[in-house]
């Protein structure tokens, strides 16, 4: 919070980590099988857990049984992330973490230890709103705004998902890999099906994540 | 959520070990099933083992032309590898059926083979269950049971499996890998689950804290000829009313191999022996389809509010191999 990085730069360096911790991940397995570390170990009365949240270092005491959700929103004043169903049915409580979109509702905060979590607090850079942002404002893409953190954030790691060629439910033909996807509207009414909206606010959510994604 | 213990094991070894000595041990992957369950007081552990950093995050070709999937794979990245989009068209697509983005990014391929049932009853600790509380009785049998099972079931539980992963890896053959204190061994995925019997409480042939390391799919892939169909409320973030995965090897016109196992019908993935020894012989027409649709549904017992399974499950298996036999 007090750090004044450039968001810019921090940008960058958000999507070196992501990176950097995605190639690493790739090598966890063969370093795990030569040097095995030790357990960690956490009782049930709570202990120290680190977490990087939008790039900052937080440590928290707390039980193992706090979701991530309530560390965000209780511990850490991150109120972005809404706690709507608590079930994983709604996705208002949308984070990514290592760039990936989760339901931060159903995550233990001990299993996030290393892991870098972007929040809706995160997103924009300084004062200037990412593009999925100010195309949500432009295209109306909420009413009463209480799962527009989660549409946002779920948004967000769609444009990635999609420049990854990563394939969804109504993909045309799941086993060429080689040719661009096309990301028509079924695309993206699919791809954010994990984000329930009860104004119905669909047509402009869908509207603006068009328009980012260049569809 | 009642308090727990929490440790995150780094080697398998070590991981099996913990859960067998701890008090009401479970592993944690992914967290999706097991935290809500949790949450609503249906899973109560005592400790979890969390098994997502054990080094069982790799797909990997084996030597005789299959493919290894470790268990802490997630479900996006199995759904996405090269080696399953080309090889095992059918498990990708099955994959991208269930559940969201959001979820696929966290749950585990060994996780989803381990899913709870989706039964109301189940989940509402105010109502009996024998699944939940052995000899409490089953409050589906004369409730709302629309989305219960028609096959395999018995007097004591008419719950379904709600996984689309597991129905795919039932019509390839897919073999578990597990660890137990006593080493490990390999479980045919059609043996893996159980059905319900008179101990629905046990719904796999996993032995008390063997962890699932790995699922194995055979070199026969069906790539090209196979096809995954999901019948749902909605048209997408449901769990199957009925799910078909189809497969055929087909050569001269004449159907040499069939795969045909269904979701959201039965206890465990459901396949159907009937049906694929209907289409096996035969050339792939219509009628072939229509005939092993019907030989699929023959033993299937409906109850007051899910008879209309009987008829989608039927459709949905014409469809599914006339889709199949479609392509490549």
């Amino acid at each position: 919070m007090h750090i004044k990085i450039k968001r810019r730069r921090f940008g960058q360096l958000a999507l070196l980590t992501t990176l950097l911790t995605f190639i690493s991940s790739r090598f966890k397995a063969a370093i795990g099988q030569t040097s095995p570390s030790q357990p960690v170990k956490m009782s049930a009365q709570g202990a120290s857990v680190s977490l990087n949240i939008n790039g900052v270092e937080q440590t928290v005491d707390i039980e193992p049984r706090v979701t991530l959700l309530d560390v965000l929103r209780e511990r850490l004043g991150l109120t972005g992330a809404k706690k709507g169903c608590n079930h994983g049915q709604c996705g208002a409580c949308t984070v990514l973490a290592d760039g990936r979109r989760i339901n931060a509702c159903l995550a233990l905060a001990a299993q996030y230890e290393g892991v870098a979590i972007t929040t809706i607090e995160g997103i924009a850079d300084g004062e200037e709103l990412h593009p999925m942002q100010t195309a949500f404002i432009n295209h109306d893409g909420f009413q009463c705004g209480f799962c527009t953190s989660g549409q946002i954030c779920s948004a967000v790691a769609l444009l990635d998902e999609v420049a990854a060629g990563e394939a969804s439910a109504v993909t045309d033909n799941i086993m060429e890999i080689e040719e661009p996807l096309v990301i028509n509207d079924a695309e993206i009414r699919e791809r954010m099906s994990g984000n329930l909206c009860r104004c119905g606010a669909y047509p402009g959510i869908l509207a603006a994540v068009k328009e980012v994604q260049g569809a | 959520m009642k308090s727990f213990d929490y440790i995150r094991a780094a080697v398998p070894d070590e991981a099996v070990s913990l859960a067998s000595t701890l008090p009401a041990a479970k592993y944690l992957g992914g967290g999706t099933n097991l935290l809500d369950l949790m949450k609503e007081g249906v899973e109560q552990p005592d400790n979890l083992v969390d098994v997502t950093r054990l080094a069982l995050s790799e797909i990997t070709e084996l030597p005789n032309g299959g493919v290894r999937i470790g268990a802490m794979v997630s479900n996006t990245e199995t759904a996405n590898h090269p080696l399953i989009r080309q090889r095992y068209p059918l498990l990708s697509q099955a994959f991208l059926a269930g559940a969201t983005p959001q979820l696929r990014n966290m749950a585990t391929v060994g996780g989803n083979l381990l899913q709870r049932t989706r039964c109301y009853y189940f989940t509402d600790t105010n109502m009996p269950c024998n699944k939940r509380d052995p000899g409490a009785g089953c409050s589906a049998l004369e409730g709302f049971n629309r989305i219960h099972a028609i096959l395999g079931a018995s007097e004591d539980c008419i719950a379904t499996h709600p996984s689309d992963m597991c129905v795919a890896l039932a019509a390839l053959d897919a073999t578990v890998r597990v660890q137990g204190v006593d080493g490990e061994r390999k479980i045919a995925m059609v043996d893996f689950h159980r059905l319900p019997g008179n101990t629905p409480q046990i719904e796999t042939a996993l032995q008390p804290n063997e962890l699932i390391t790995a699922v194995d799919l055979p070199a026969q892939s069906f790539a090209g000829r196979s096809y995954y169909l999901k019948a749902r409320d909605r048209n997408s973030y449901a769990f199957a009313l009925v799910s078909v995965a189809a497969a055929l090897e087909v050569d001269n016109n004449i159907i040499q191999q069939a795969r045909i196992a269904l979701g959201g019908v039965a206890h465990k993935p459901w396949r159907s022996a009937e049906a694929e020894s209907v289409l096996v012989g035969s050339a792939p027409t219509l009628e072939a389809f229509e005939q092993a649709a019907t030989a699929a549904f023959v033993n299937a017992k409906t109850y007051e509010h899910n008879a209309f399974k009987v008829e989608l499950g039927q459709r949905a298996i014409v469809r599914a191999l006339s889709t199949a036999a479609q392509e490549a």
